[in-house]
């Protein structure tokens, strides 16, 4: 499954949406589909996208907040995950491409091989941790079908939920994003806080 | 617990009256009180996290959100919260209002509490980060409320440091 058929998938229904995004080749390959004031790409401070996501989903429990994560970030953050469960806002998805590295990072290379793995490529399972954390819905997906199903059906619910994708270990086709982080920084806020705005 | 009702109701209550709608916190002895006061305020909301670094996120996406937020930490907190506040709160150039519990100063009976103390001035003066002393219940209100200003003014951390005269009571 290919992370760039996966946001593919989805990204019709971000719209409205407050969307974070890790940093890297997640960010790059949802800006390459076409960027939106919605969208945030965090682009350091690997693990706290899904911690930015809470506190959005927080301030604005009326929109719906897509984190969309990696293992690599999230294994930075494994806590992370027990403050979501106990602070369990029914307006987050926790969305997280599983490639079994740290790809962006350097960990990975043209090709998909996998130089410097995480954990999950030696059996530790994030679906089942977060299950474990007390998410309400924690799944694991490895078909496209079943993502675009899981996903679509997470985002139009009202829990919150984690859906673990495994993906290739691929590289994007580019690491351009031609929007400032400062630019994306002010214009995010502004779409969140807009009436009539993106929502 | 001789950690102080009173002086603690006098912070809680300048928070509120800056707009702070979402407090994160890690307990510590003499944040005791602040965070019972932010629980039991249904006004309030509160994100007990697992870690500080986390909180310096969950403010970030308050303030994308519109709302107004502050975390409570102490040195240690603040010490491992250092990788978040470069890289979400200065380098996205985000109001981050920190108010950190000064333990390891003179006075400090704690032996584990004193190396953190040492270091949190130097490194927040590395970091150009803002700060200062809460000493007296007079000097709450007006302080915490400059402290968020800047913050928002200057789209940055700025920090408060609560110190022992004001949170604990029992004579040393």
């Amino acid at each position: 499954m290919k992370r760039l058929d996966c946001l593919k998938a989805i990204y019709p229904r971000l719209e409205g949406c407050a969307v974070v995004t890790i940093m890297g080749a997640v960010a790059a390959e949802l800006y390459s589909l076409g960027h939106r004031a919605n969208f945030f790409y965090l682009e350091h401070a690997m693990g706290l996208a899904s911690s930015v996501g809470l506190g959005i989903a927080l301030a604005q429990p009326n929109r719906k907040v897509v984190v969309i994560d990696g293992d690599g970030s999230v294994l930075m953050n494994l806590g992370g995950l027990t403050t979501l469960a106990r602070s369990r806002p029914n307006n987050l998805v926790h969305l997280i491409f599983d490639n079994e590295t740290l790809l962006s990072v350097g960990g990975g290379a043209p090709g998909g091989y996998k130089w410097f793995t995480t954990a999950t490529a030696t059996g530790t399972d994030l679906a089942e941790i977060a299950r474990a954390a007390g998410f309400p819905r924690s799944l694991m997906v490895r078909e496209l079908g079943d993502f675009e199903e899981a996903a679509l059906d997470a985002i139009n619910g009202d829990q919150l939920s984690c859906i673990v994708a495994k993906v290739d270990a691929e590289m994007p086709k580019s690491f351009l994003i031609d929007v400032h982080m400062l630019e994306n920084r002010f214009e995010f806020p502004r779409a969140l806080q807009t009436k009539g705005g993106v929502i | 617990m001789p950690v102080s009702v009173a002086n603690s109701q006098v912070v809680y209550d300048a928070m509120k009256g800056v707009g702070i709608t979402l407090l994160s916190a890690l307990p510590e002895t003499w944040l005791v009180h602040l965070i019972r006061l932010a629980d039991e305020d249904p006004t309030m909301t509160l994100v007990r996290l697992a870690k500080e670094e986390e909180g310096v996120g969950v403010s970030a996406g308050a303030h994308f959100a519109g709302a107004k937020s502050a975390m409570l930490l102490q040195n240690h907190g603040f010490l491992q919260a250092i990788n978040g506040i470069v890289g979400v709160s200065l380098l996205y150039k985000i109001p981050l209002l920190m108010l950190i519990t000064d333990r390891g100063s003179f006075g400090e009976k704690d032996p584990w509490q004193t190396e953190g103390g040492k270091y949190t001035r130097p490194v927040l003066d590395a970091l150009h980060i803002a700060h200062d002393d809460l000493r007296r219940p007079d000097e709450v209100q007006p302080k915490i409320a400059h402290a968020m200003t800047l913050a928002q003014a200057s789209l940055s951390p700025v920090a408060l440091l609560l110190q022992r005269d004001l949170m604990w009571e029992e004579p040393e």
